[in-house]
């Protein structure tokens, strides 16, 4: 591989000429800075020329730095520009103001479910939810009833432990004989667990819910829309339906439910969560009729 | 010091990872996957049209092959190819098995559609979120079977041996970061080791990638010693919304979704870009059909072009393309039942990767590599929409499997340089690529491998230190900032169209962007959950990763798939039907070539011209 070298810079040159004693390391930070600087005075300018900034109020905590101790809450100014949500916002203060502002968040479509927060009290995904659609200041809080591990960052395990409570998995044990064959699934059936299969595990539903407050064994709205989605499928057999409703029925399962609708209204993914508790309710009224 | 030990450590825990650790453990392993995000969270979980698989009369795997082979540009492997080919049916109907929620005909068998650059209507999905019910299908299974997860847990290097010659070391674990508590831990391999970590397209400042996508398994393969195959070969996805580059799924186009440029004119047809296929042609005709009338003025804001799905209907778009209306709302501010969707092409996969054979084998014993950062090569210059999720069924499986095993099964394809490998020897690089560092000598350098002792415990201190010294050093430049010089000049230079003395402007930014990072500095102090460690770290992957991506297509002289450059407006099959393979030998990359296979199980594929 034939290579130009690395091109001496002038300024490598100047230093050397005006101080003869600099280290390399000494060169480097004096560029470094010169480097700060000029970013810094950027930002202003870009601030600056913006029309309009965005006022957040973002909650901070840190179990393990002193001035964190407390939690607080910190403003930030961003410079708004059309179309930005509020994950835009966080990224911005993060990246150009102070690079420990703590937040989940990945694919930034509204999918991963990693960034259900509390803006402007109430449960929100901050990747799909427009400044423009927000009373300033934008208050951004992590998700209430859980702990927060730093910042907005909170601990998701116990909601993962209810998901996983309910046996989320199919269990039907009936297949077709023919090599290479699917199991039958009407387009009507595939169509009553669409909603409940969009689920993407952002906890916004049960950080709204006033019983999974109150009971933390609550398995709460995403854990039996879960349930819902392998209960409805019609490609499980009866016997595993009645297995499902037994766990449904659980002194902490559908009964519990008080039918507040606040989940279904945090839902990100529009799912009809109190529809489908209702719907498991019934459904267990009518196989214990059956048992009789 | 904590050393986790298993069968098989899968690290990585979207799509691929998912599938590699539910076949290790059919194979009887003691499996356990480390993950930076909680598997839900993968960006496996946004990918939208379908998967391609010939499962029904009138169409097989011969033909599936043919196709994919014709796309790639003749640049992928037969043999990785035909295993997708005939493995994807299987695969498809374990998932349904599984439970996978699959868009149904009235007959309630599985639905497929048309999709770019087919034969035949093979694409099985689930609605437009097909990965998202494939994600959470197969952590189902997960769940089912027990598999320990250990999530948001960053793997941030491999433990391998330091033989001089990389296909002489070997891989025994990895090294982990736990975000919540800051600890650095061991995993320990008794069997193996799969890389399933993604794409790099954080490479890239205009992509549909997750910010997570940050190529990691890549970046730590390489500098262990594995090549990189390929990596020149980026797809731009034509139809990607401007502002946020948030993927509007093929399957739009697929349905009957038409594409029309400021003029009103169907310019795929009207201008000739492809007068058989329309819109379905593939994708990388596609992107640079529209990034031609954006650069003739007949673009809308001289930025992008309309994509018009009214004519399907409410009915329809509403059965089997509902989530683009969302996205169409959400990201853009577009009615798609009543406006035409503004879209232009975005970063979208990586076709190049960890080299391997078609067993997910890489050259380092113990080390395997599926899913989009592995090159079997199934993709060759040019991936075809819905053969993504099939690889990483397929090859996730593969790689599980022979990880898990004693007995492996022999691989046609071969890994590492042979007889047949070529060196690049007049690469026109404008600066010396590389480690900032580099010795040049010693094959251990930076990370790569471990030089005496226990090969973990040196790999997991090694890395204790690394990161102390990142977390320690009081101040310096913020990664954020090198990490957007490198997202900006890759997507200016080394995007859909390149040019050698673009290319050139990238690696002499990049080179700058090392220099520079010589000096990065995490400002947060804490232990916990610490983002800013992350994303610095990370940010180095990205430079390694960018740095092959645009040395390969510096050295690649001709117009192949994915890969058009100004000066070469020519597939050129006599030079160039070769893979490019980047090695990281003593801190610095080397790059050399390698043959295509052609050689089918029944055919031999003829390269031919690719018109559509």
């Amino acid at each position: 591989m034939s290579t130009e070298q690395d091109e001496p810079t002038a300024e490598t040159t100047t230093d050397a000429d005006e101080a003869p004693a600099q280290t390399p390391g000494d060169r480097r930070r004096e560029e470094k800075q010169a480097r700060m600087q000029v970013t810094e005075r950027e930002r202003a300018e870009a601030a600056a020329a913006a029309d309009e900034t965005v006022q957040l109020k973002v909650f901070r905590f840190d179990p393990e730095v002193p001035e964190k101790e407390e939690p607080r809450f910190d403003d930030f100014h961003v410079p708004y520009v059309q179309g930005m949500t509020v994950l835009d916002a966080l990224i911005y203060a993060r990246d150009e103001f102070d690079s420990s502002l703590t937040f989940r968040h990945s694919c930034r479509q509204a999918v991963c479910g990693s960034d259900a927060l509390f803006i402007n009290g109430s449960q929100r995904l901050a990747c799909k939810t427009q400044l423009s659609a927000l009373d300033a200041p934008v208050r951004v809080e992590p998700l209430p009833h859980q702990d927060v591990v730093k910042d907005l960052v909170v601990d998701m395990e116990h909601f993962y432990d209810q998901m996983e409570a309910v046996e989320p998995y199919m269990q039907s044990e009936e297949f077709p004989e023919g090599e290479l064959e699917e199991q039958r699934q009407s387009p009507e059936n595939r169509e009553k667990i669409k909603m409940s299969t969009r689920c993407i595990w952002c906890g916004a539903c049960m950080s709204s819910c006033n019983i999974a407050a109150g009971d933390n064994e609550y398995l709460g709205p995403a854990a039996i829309n879960k349930a819902y989605r392998f209960a409805m499928d019609e490609r499980e057999e009866d016997d595993i339906k009645e297995h499902r409703m037994r766990i449904m029925e659980q002194e902490h399962g559908v009964w519990r439910c008080q039918t507040q609708f606040s989940c279904t209204e945090v839902c990100p993914k529009d799912i009809p969560l109190t529809e489908h508790i209702q719907e498991l309710k019934r459904e267990a009224v009518k196989s214990n009729l059956k048992f009789w | 010091m904590t050393v986790h030990e298993h069968d098989v450590i899968v690290v990585g825990a979207g799509g691929a990872g998912l599938r590699a650790a539910i076949a290790a453990h059919e194979e009887g392993a003691d499996v356990a996957m480390v993950s930076k995000l909680h598997p839900v969270r993968s960006h496996t979980g946004a990918a939208e049209g379908g998967i391609n698989a010939a499962l029904r009369e009138g169409d097989d795997w011969e033909l599936h092959a043919y196709d994919t082979m014709k796309g790639s540009d003749y640049l992928g492997d037969a043999a990785a190819v035909e295993t997708l080919a005939q493995d994807a049916p299987q695969e498809v109907i374990d998932l349904e098995h599984w439970g996978m929620p699959f868009s149904r005909e009235e007959d309630g068998t599985v639905s497929q559609r048309p999709f770019g650059g087919l034969s035949f209507a093979r694409t099985t999905y689930a609605g437009a979120e097909t990965g998202h019910h494939m994600l959470h299908t197969m952590y189902e299974q997960v769940v089912k079977r027990g598999i320990q997860v250990y999530d948001e847990w960053y793997v941030t290097r491999l433990a391998t041996t330091d033989h001089d010659d990389p296909a002489d070391r070997e891989c025994t674990g990895v090294v982990g970061y736990e975000l919540r508590t800051g600890e650095v831990a061991g995993f320990k391999a008794r069997n193996g080791v799969v890389l399933a970590t993604g794409g790099p397209g954080q490479a890239f400042d205009h992509t549909t990638n997750a910010v997570s996508c940050t190529g990691d398994g890549q970046a730590m393969a390489y500098r262990a010693g594995v090549p990189l195959e390929d990596m020149e070969f980026v797809q731009f996805h034509p139809t990607t919304l401007p502002s946020t580059g948030v993927l509007i799924s093929e399957g739009v186009r697929g349905e009957g979704g038409i594409l029309y440029n400021s003029e009103g004119e169907r310019f795929m047809f009207e201008h000739g870009y492809a007068n058989n296929e329309g819109e379905l042609a593939s994708r990388d005709v596609v992107s640079r059909a529209e990034l031609t009338e954006v650069n003739a003025g007949r673009g809308v804001e001289d930025e992008y072009v309309y994509l018009d799905m009214r004519h399907l209907g409410e009915e329809r778009i509403s059965d089997r393309l509902e989530n683009i209306v969302h996205l169409a709302e959400d990201f853009e501010g577009v009615n798609a039942y009543e406006e035409p969707m503004p879209v232009k092409p975005g970063q979208h996969y990586e076709m190049g990767g960890i080299e391997t054979n078609e067993n997910g084998a890489t050259l380092i014993d113990g080390l395997y590599a599926a899913g989009e950062c592995a090159c079997a090569s199934v993709h060759g210059a040019n991936r075809l929409g819905g053969n993504a999720l099939p690889e990483l069924l397929v090859f996730g499986a593969r790689a599980g499997r022979h990880a898990a095993a004693s007995d492996r099964a022999d691989a046609k394809l071969e890994t590492g340089r042979t007889d047949e490998s070529e060196p690049e020897e007049n690469l026109d690089a404008p600066v010396e690529p590389g480690a900032v560092d580099a010795t040049g000598g010693d094959t251990a350098a930076d990370g790569g491998a471990v030089a005496s002792g226990d090969v973990l415990e040196g790999a997991v201190a090694q890395e204790r230190q690394r990161i102390e010294g990142m977390l320690e050093r009081d101040d310096g430049v913020n990664h954020a900032d090198i990490r957007a010089e490198v997202q900006h000049t890759m997507t200016e230079n080394v995007n859909v169209f390149r040019e050698k003395e673009g290319i050139k402007k990238a690696l002499r930014d990049i080179r700058e962007a090392r220099k520079r990072y010589q000096e990065v500095a995490v400002s947060d102090p804490s232990r916990t959950y610490n983002t800013d460690l992350i994303h610095t770290i990370e940010t180095r992957n990205i430079i390694d990763v960018a740095e092959t991506i645009a040395l390969g297509a510096l050295a690649r002289t001709e117009f192949r798939g994915a890969h058009w450059r100004a000066e070469h407006q020519e597939r050129k099959d006599d030079e160039w039907l070769k893979h490019t393979l980047v090695s990281w030998e003593g801190g610095r990359p080397d790059l050399w070539y390698k043959p295509v296979d052609l050689q089918g199980e029944n055919k031999v594929y003829e390269p031919k011209e690719r018109s559509y």
